[in-house]
């Protein structure tokens, strides 16, 4: 065995690859509840991928036959049924878990120096989860695949100019149709994993270069190294200690899984919609289109902004800008200090803003905007125009602040001395 | 054509139309009675998978459903054969019909759904309340209306056996006095807006009586509904039961992993 090890060592670097990213890797001895999701997404995205190509081998991206094959993989194909249920669930459990990754990283100051490129990596592949997520929607076609991509493309159709000739472009015809089908197949199998797994080796290759931050935020290479053990003094090797403790991770995430595939799939509608059992029909609208779960804050930002100079793009770009502001994160983040533990109260209470705003975004994209009614005639400004509508708008505009107001309150908060060693 | 589709679709996108659900149920608020189903249940499903075979599978098709599939059931297949195969004669096939659906457009208005995944889309409570909703209604072509699926294009093909039902409305000064009123009923109800600011409430009553009780009818509706749902997603019973079997599993799985992590972190300080 040694012998065969040591042949490859001299021809391929085996051994310093596996050490340099996690047999030798040093991590901080600290990592708490929130630095499970790391080690989570990348198994998910590894069930994604087995349990996708054995969807893929019975699954057929024609328009005339995508339901029917689906339905015959939930029915006829040997374990089909869980196959499938591994996957749609996993698809929500993907984001749920890339959700709570990148909170954490706003806790405890992950994307600043040494870090942005993690950071920057880490946005890509959440962009790329977004592509991802899109695309395999459609694959069922089912009304929600059906009618979710046509507005989802029209976005696009709202750019100025090249917008109508951008959305039969993408489309490759004047509405969704097989030809969409096919090549949405193409990307969702073939060329967005392909970008999604590079991204991920970066985002890995990055994090490893600069070694993993912690809930102290203290960089623990600064710190002096132990004479016995040569390791810096709060830090430990990945393996065996981090390989025992995210296979702990692992297990309980596999039955938070399981409980929801084996005895919930449908999760209340949330992870795969009742409408999506209606085979695609281009005639018949759905009463009410809404986004599956995970891009309902951006959809309610959508909605919430009123139209300008005659034109619906500005909501388009208020949810694109959405998004793409995260790129500019550890640019806005002035504070001395990185985890919220030695933060003050302004951080603390924008933070906390942000998330209520993104959750009750969240919850207004899926429902009607008049879930709540409207505001009585008499009231000035408001009068007669809906709630939820009126609260997705300040919401819209708190989640923007959290961003540009950040310089500021990040720069003139009261902080608290960080430590020299971890806690 | 294009054009217009497109312009719904950007006025969907945007949230324009305000809401669907709201406007294409006229705001009617339904109170729906439980589903008495149980997947457990082999003889009623049994007797669901008849009722189904015999009054909707001539209109309706269930094309991802195979023949020899109900085994399932504890039905064998010379049974399935003799007694359920009507438009085939090789148990392997689907449950398909021979009314086209052009046919049934002309005929009905609308074709009839497949039945295969229909209580995935509506829910057993909804499908249970539908076919315990049919009323007489002179002014619609069938001459049939249905309280939970207004104006629907389907007859009260079970008729004869529930028999004839007439609507009742009762008008409420206010919303909240309507809703009290349907409460009270404890059964299935539906809320509408009436003039100005009356709500009415709406239920059914028994006309002329049909073959069955309203007891039995009620359980042969029960038994077609669970057979309905089971025919959405025939592994479902398999699903339940793995899902326990690897819970188990896992809690035992977590054990040792637990302990696994605690030995090695032990040295840690």
């Amino acid at each position: 065995m040694e012998k065969l090890l040591n042949w490859i060592d001299a021809r391929f670097p085996l051994t310093a690859l596996w050490e340099s990213q996690w047999g030798k890797y040093v991590a901080p001895k600290n990592f708490n509840f929130w630095y499970y999701f790391g080690s989570l997404a990348a198994f998910v995205l590894v069930l994604q991928i087995v349990t996708g190509i054995f969807l893929t081998m019975n699954y057929k991206p024609d328009a005339a036959k995508a339901f029917e094959s689906v339905e015959y993989i939930m029915r006829d194909v040997s374990w089909g049924w869980l196959i499938r249920y591994m996957h749609s669930t996993g698809a929500s459990m993907f984001f749920i878990v890339v959700y709570l990754h990148m909170f954490r990283a706003l806790l405890y100051g992950s994307y600043r120096n040494p870090r942005e490129l993690t950071w920057i990596f880490g946005v890509l592949i959440y962009l790329c989860l977004m592509a991802e997520a899109f695309f395999g929607y459609l694959l069922p076609w089912g009304q929600m695949s059906y009618w979710g991509a046509q507005v989802i493309v029209n976005l696009f159709s709202t750019v100025p100019i090249i917008g109508e000739d951008l959305g039969v472009w993408i489309r490759g015809d004047y509405t969704i149709s097989d030809i969409t089908l096919n090549r949405f197949f193409a990307f969702h199998v073939a060329a967005v994993p392909l970008v999604l797994i590079g991204l991920v080796a970066g985002h890995l290759m990055a994090l490893h270069e600069t070694g993993s931050n912690n809930p102290d935020g203290i960089e623990i290479k600064k710190q002096p190294k132990d004479p016995q053990t040569g390791l810096y003094l709060d830090g430990i090797y990945s393996h065996p200690y981090y390989t025992v403790k995210d296979l702990l991770g692992v297990v309980v995430f596999v039955i938070v899984f399981s409980i929801i595939m084996f005895f919930m799939p449908d999760m209340g509608g949330y992870f795969l919609e009742a409408n999506n059992y209606i085979p695609a029909d281009p005639l018949k609208t759905p009463e009410h289109i809404a986004p599956v779960w995970y891009f309902t804050p951006f959809y309610a930002m959508l909605r919430a902004v009123p139209s300008f100079l005659d034109s619906q793009f500005w909501g388009v770009l208020v949810m694109g800008v959405a998004v793409v502001i995260l790129f500019f994160l550890p640019w806005l983040d002035k504070s001395p200090v990185k985890s919220i533990r030695y933060r003050g109260a302004r951080y603390k209470t924008w933070l906390a803003l942000f998330v209520v705003s993104f959750l009750i975004l969240g919850y207004l994209g899926v429902v009607p905007v008049t879930v709540w009614g409207q505001f009585p005639e008499s009231w000035p400004i408001v009068g007669t125009a809906d709630r939820a509508t009126v609260v997705a708008r300040v919401l819209t505009v708190v989640y923007f602040l959290f961003f540009l107001l950040m310089p500021w309150y990040t720069a003139r908060d009261k902080t608290k001395p960080v430590p020299e060693r971890v806690r | 054509m294009m054009d217009k589709l497109n312009t719904l679709l950007a006025a969907f996108a945007l949230g324009l139309v305000a809401s669907g659900a709201a406007l294409a149920s006229g705001g009617l608020d339904l109170r729906l009675e439980p589903a008495p189903v149980n997947r457990l249940d082999a003889e009623s499903l049994q007797r669901g998978a008849r009722t189904f075979v015999n009054y909707c599978l001539n209109c309706h098709s269930a094309k991802y459903m195979r023949y020899n599939r109900l085994t399932d059931l504890g039905i064998d297949i010379s049974m399935i054969e003799d007694n359920l195969m009507f438009a085939t004669d090789k148990s392997g096939e689907t449950m398909t019909v021979a009314m086209t659906a052009k046919d049934a457009k002309a005929w009905f208005g609308a074709p009839p759904p497949d039945l295969s995944v229909e209580s995935r889309v509506r829910g057993a409570d909804w499908l249970y309340n539908y076919f315990l909703a049919f009323y007489r209604d002179e002014s619609t072509p069938s001459g049939w209306n249905n309280l939970v699926f207004p104006n629907v294009a389907m007859p009260h093909v079970l008729w004869a056996q529930g028999g004839v039902n007439k609507l009742l409305s009762t008008e409420y000064k206010s919303h909240d006095e309507a809703l009290a009123a349907a409460i009270a009923v404890k059964g299935l109800t539906a809320v509408a807006p009436g003039k100005g600011h009356a709500y009415v409430v709406e239920t059914l009553a028994l006309d002329t009586p049909g073959a069955l009780t309203p007891t039995q009818y009620k359980a042969m509706v029960a038994d077609l509904v669970n057979f309905l749902d089971y025919m959405a997603e025939p592994s479902k019973n398999r699903r339940i039961n793995l899902g326990l079997i690897v819970l188990l599993y896992l809690g035992v799985l977590f054990v040792f992993v637990y302990w696994m992590k605690r030995e090695y972190w032990k040295d840690i300080h």
